[in-house]
């Protein structure tokens, strides 16, 4: 018998009350945990992603649609720009890397994109199995694609038209898949991958059907070649002060536009910070209600066993011992509180992440742990200490001989 | 054994309560006698070195209780003093045994179980072991608050009130059961009673006799 054994036993005492306030605590540490745990995976998940792009460039429209639907693969693109053009940018000094993308079919409403093999070389994706595409028509699928839809290197499938799943299928021209990437936990995972040409060629044949011949296509293919068109380009810079003058000079001296995720980003993220500001400040209101009736309970707890406290003293507990006793109570119920708290907050991101799985957008690791969690137990024992403290100075000053006069 | 000298006490803002010398031999039993009020707990009190006296001093088994600083105080009452109150105060969370167990605990002592169970079983306890202080009758519930004082073997027994609420039969009970466990231990018994019955069945107990006149705070 220690002063934990039989705190826990004098804590379960009062099941109700004692349910009450873990409920309470735990539910306010999981709504502040939840929201810290959402909050970097969110960013994690952005910044994976984003990882060494220092602009898109695209069709004129809204830069942050253009940002979603580039580099994360969340919304449809403003429109197509011109190869010509995108190649002639490739030769500016100030780039380093430029990656095309074409858009425009899915598998099951994972986005079948055309582009180089440096995009996958980006994200430093390995392959789990097979190779990369070496003709147009062959298909790299990301992980979650693979998983989801159960192809092989070496099968076959057929693209549908547009972005989400349900459009036309392009049954005349299937893709072959050469390979799957290993888990990246990025992007990639629910995209498939392709070579430029392929997603011309699909479209190509849509427009002409498909009674031509090898040298008909070869001819349609050169006099199509001048209105070649990509759907964006993603570009790093070969150095920091580009990101001053790049951008300007394709939104003055083109009809494209250039975006710079980064700021696109932040300008989402303090969008949407309202709503975890709102989230957190509720948290904070049950943390304190949370308090309040941790506080209420001890103190109750002080006044119904101001006896049986008095009696310990007179037994011979020293009065360090028994405001130990109490204060320990207030402790696991922190340190009760703690787990239940950070179980639900990470239950929830599950949750969270799952249905982002199910809509296919961004990946979230809701059982990782976040630094911010720290304060967590901080928090917990900080409320604990806090509502404790008055009862157990009370406590601790019981008045003996009240006891002894007590009839 | 059990002396007092000159022994007063003041609550904050009251006037002295002046106690009468007394003196006990260890095994002997002192009846502090009188009406509720009139500073028998505050005695029990001073004797069991809760409260200090403001002059004089109770000097037990050759201990002067004043002189102890209030960590060696609370040890010394764990191992020197058993109390029997007159309100139980047995800890409705926990069952017979644990609240026995309590005793160790307060004394920062490992729980000594065969000396639970002996105790169970002297004061025929042992069917009650597992049960909650609710579903123990009056009696019952005092024979487990009289274990709980006698667990640590005591040198000095103080009872408050001990036959309040008895009727007659069960009060001569209580206080055959309070004489023979002290005599048992060897320990000086102090009552603390204003029940006449507690007096007439211990015919050679040393008296301290309080009476109303002395001036006490509430």
């Amino acid at each position: 018998m220690n002063v934990f054994g039989l705190s826990w036993r004098y804590l379960w005492s009062r099941p109700l009350a004692t349910a009450l306030n873990l409920l309470l605590l735990a539910l306010g540490l999981a709504s502040i945990a939840f929201v810290l745990i959402a909050r970097d995976q969110i960013d994690r998940a952005f910044e994976r992603d984003l990882a060494g792009i220092d602009v898109v460039v695209g069709a004129k429209g809204s830069p942050m649609q253009l940002i979603l639907a580039g580099v994360f693969h969340l919304d449809v693109p403003p429109g197509n720009i011109p190869l010509a053009e995108v190649q002639r940018l490739a030769q500016h000094p100030q780039v380093a890397k430029l990656i095309p993308l074409s858009l425009g079919d899915n598998l099951q409403g994972f986005r079948i994109v055309g582009t180089t093999a440096d995009y996958a070389a980006h994200y430093r994706a390995q392959l789990a199995q097979g190779v990369l595409w070496s003709t147009p028509m062959q298909a790299v699928l990301g992980a979650q694609v693979a998983s989801i839809t159960g192809l092989q290197p070496g099968q076959a499938f057929e693209g549908a038209h547009g972005l989400g799943s349900g459009g036309a299928m392009h049954g005349e021209t299937p893709y072959t898949v050469s390979g799957v990437l290993a888990p990246c936990g990025c992007v990639l995972d629910r995209l498939v991958l392709t070579a430029t040409e392929s997603v011309w060629q699909v479209h190509d044949d849509m427009h002409a059907g498909d009674q031509m011949d090898a040298a008909e296509r070869l001819e349609l293919a050169e006099a199509l070649a001048d209105e070649r068109e990509v759907t964006l380009a993603l570009i790093a810079y070969n150095t920091p002060l580009a990101a001053v003058s790049f951008p300007r000079l394709i939104n003055s001296t083109t009809s494209m536009q250039a975006a710079a995720p980064a700021l696109e980003i932040t300008r989402l993220l303090s969008m949407v910070g309202v709503g975890t500001q709102l989230l957190q400040g509720l948290g904070a209101v049950l943390l304190g209600v949370a308090a309040l009736s941790v506080f209420i309970a001890l103190w109750s707890a002080v006044r119904e066993r101001r006896g049986d406290l008095a009696m310990l003293r007179m037994l011979g507990a020293p009065a360090t011992r028994v405001g130990l006793l109490l204060l320990c109570e207030a402790l696991w119920l922190a340190a009760l509180a703690c787990v239940l708290g950070l179980l639900a907050a990470h239950g929830l991101a599950a949750l969270l992440g799952s249905l982002l799985m199910d809509s296919q957008s961004l990946a979230i690791n809701a059982w990782s742990w976040v630094p911010g969690e720290a304060w967590v137990p901080v928090l917990a024992f900080g409320v604990a200490f806090a509502a404790g403290l008055v009862p157990v100075v009370s406590a601790y000053r019981v008045d003996v001989s009240q006891l002894l006069n007590s009839r | 054994m059990i002396q007092s000298r000159g022994l007063r006490f003041a609550y904050p803002g009251a006037e002295p309560l002046c106690f009468a010398d007394v003196s006990v031999a260890q095994g002997g039993t002192l009846l502090l006698r009188g009406p509720s009020g009139s500073g028998k707990s505050t005695w029990l009190a001073l004797a069991s070195g809760l409260l200090t006296p403001t002059e004089g001093e109770v000097v037990v088994g050759g201990q002067s209780v004043g002189v102890l600083a209030a960590a060696a105080r609370d040890a010394w009452r764990a191992r020197h003093i058993g109390f029997l109150p007159q309100k139980l105060h047995l800890s409705e969370a926990l069952s017979v045994t644990d609240n026995l167990g309590l005793v160790f605990f307060a004394a920062g002592l490992p729980v000594d179980k065969a000396a639970v169970a002996r105790a169970l079983q002297a004061l025929d306890l042992a069917p009650l072991a597992a049960r909650k202080p609710a579903q123990l009758s009056g009696g019952q519930a005092q024979r487990v608050a009289l274990a709980r004082a006698l667990l640590l073997r005591p040198s000095v027994i103080l009872a408050d009130e001990p036959t309040a609420s008895l009727d007659d039969a069960a009060c001569a009970a209580a206080v055959d059961l309070l004489r023979g466990c002290a005599s048992e231990l060897n320990a000086t018994l102090v009552i603390a009673t204003h029940d006449a019955r507690v007096v007439q069945a211990l015919p050679q107990a040393s008296v301290l006799a309080f009476d109303i006149a002395v001036p006490v705070a509430a």
